[in-house]
């Protein structure tokens, strides 16, 4: 197999690692709200359930969450596992995983926001809705985007363990070529590829740090 | 016309009451300064009449408007919410720390509440900005943010953004507590222009010549009670035992 091949292979592992990583900031940004709202609730209940939920995403592999999600279906239902699950059972795993981190983040942010600036809008006849999606949350992004940064990294290089149920995204195709040519290649150029998609995502993310600098 | 009344307010704080039965009435355009030691209940007072704190007791009637009244059960009870709502038009509060947006220019802190809160059109919202910028001496600041002014520059937005909605009472907490001394009097002036045009205000301070100055009465709080209230005159020039102690630890 000639680099050519092998470069073009990896490019097609890389497109179903792009769509793990969309994918889950899809579905993990949004849900990371909903369970740090649920995080800072008034209801004892749903406050104590939210933070088991956080820990055991927090203290237990990832990889382990994913492998649980995949045979759920089959282990807990008796349902047979289709392989297109594998793909499903992914983004899944990785968004409930990932949805716990950013619920941290999130209430770093809001709770950081100046009980001034809730009083203030209260005075001013801003309702709830509007408190929180003009005067809070702007200020939440600001605060928390280093934070997200670090997660976002972190999770372009967690799309690799997807591999252990068989998702051929880059670094499951890059492990099956290298152990077919008894070469190290493949992996060199995995690494390289994560490495620049990372340089690409810390360079998004300091565009939109450096668009949010107008104020302090 | 009385523009607000309180009535026998009680407020307590983990079972410890902080205003003990308060009363007050406020006429329209009417300038009342209240002064007294710190943790005398001012703030609470304002915190409560702008219903930033729930009350415990008494009743709080904006233009003739319950917002809220005694229960039975010993507690009170407000107005439902679109009441309130309209209620709380009638008023503004100017922070002592001025609690600005920080992510929006002074011109945007200005404009926003009328339009989103009030629904007014972006023209006349720019209308009202322009000329309260212009009165307040802050009209080459209006593309600034927060952060780039002087405290006293913030203290003045923080006025023009509460009197862009129009209220018929203001209130200030202590508006120049956090100005270093040379800025503080270019809030108090702007605090007496105001008066000058017969906007109601209701002043809680540690300036006690200015006090003396823009107030028609002063009210003199301790220990959530009011001591003793009259006009300036009556308070510097006769003061009972507790507001004599109190102003001589002013004039040293
Ligand atoms: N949110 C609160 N929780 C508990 N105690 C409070 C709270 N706010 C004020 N207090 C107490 O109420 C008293 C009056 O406070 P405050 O109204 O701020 O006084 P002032 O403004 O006159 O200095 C103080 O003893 C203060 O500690
Ligand atoms: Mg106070």
């Amino acid at each position: 197999m000639n680099l050519l091949t092998m470069v073009m292979q990896l490019l097609q592992g890389m497109v179903i690692t792009t769509e793990v990583f969309v994918l889950t900031l899809l579905f993990s940004l949004p849900l990371g709200l909903v369970v740090s709202f649920g995080r800072m609730s008034k209801n004892g209940l749903l406050r104590i359930l939210t933070k088991f939920y956080i820990s055991v995403m927090r203290g237990t592999p990832l990889m382990l969450q994913m492998i649980v999600v995949y045979f759920a279906p089959y282990y807990v239902f008796g349902v047979k596992i289709a392989s297109s699950y594998r793909f499903i059972a992914v983004i899944m795993a990785f968004s409930i995983n990932y949805a716990a981190y950013f619920a941290e983040i999130y209430r770093g942010g809001i709770e950081a926001v100046a009980v001034g600036q809730y009083e203030a809008a209260k005075v001013l006849g801003y309702n709830r809705f509007q408190t929180f999606f003009k005067i809070v949350m702007p200020q939440v992004i600001k605060h928390i985007l280093p934070a997200v940064t670090n997660e976002t990294i972190t999770l372009v290089k967690d799309t690799s363990l997807a591999f252990a149920i068989s998702v051929a995204e880059m670094f499951t195709l890059a492990k099956q070529i290298a152990a077919a040519q008894t070469t190290i290649m493949p992996l060199m150029v995995a690494g390289l590829f994560y490495y620049i998609f990372n340089l690409a995502v810390a360079a998004g993310m300091e565009a939109l740090e450096k668009k949010l600098s107008y104020y302090r | 016309m009385k523009l607000l009344e309180i009535n026998h307010l009680k407020k307590e704080f983990d079972g410890l009451g902080v205003i003990k039965d308060i009363s007050l009435s406020v006429e329209q355009g009417e300038v009342i300064s209240i002064i007294g030691p710190s943790g005398s209940g001012k703030s609470t007072l304002l915190r409560c009449a702008t219903m930033l704190e729930n009350m415990d007791g008494g009743e709080l009637i904006y233009h003739g408007e319950k917002a809220a009244w005694e229960n039975e059960k010993g507690g009170c009870t407000y107005a439902p919410k679109n009441d309130l709502k309209r209620i709380r038009k009638y008023f503004g509060l100017v922070f002592q720390n001025f609690n600005l947006f920080p992510h929006y220019s002074v011109l945007k802190n200005i404009i926003d509440a009328p339009m989103s809160v009030d629904k007014i059109s972006k023209k006349e919202a720019m209308e009202r900005a322009e000329k309260l910028l212009a009165q307040l001496g802050l009209t080459d600041k209006k593309d600034a943010y927060p952060y780039q002014l002087s405290g006293g520059q913030q203290q003045r937005v923080s006025i023009a953004r509460a009197l862009a909605l129009q209220p018929e009472i203001l209130f200030f907490d202590e508006p120049t507590s956090a100005l270093d001394p040379e800025l503080t009097g270019e809030v108090l002036k702007v605090i007496k222009e105001l008066a000058k045009e017969h906007m109601t205000m209701i002043i809680v301070t540690h300036e006690m010549q200015f006090a003396r100055e823009v107030s028609d009465r002063i009210i003199f709080m301790e220990d959530g009670v009011i001591q003793q209230q009259g006009t300036p005159e009556e308070i510097f020039t006769a003061p009972n035992e507790r507001v004599k102690a109190f102003i001589g630890k002013f004039v040293g």
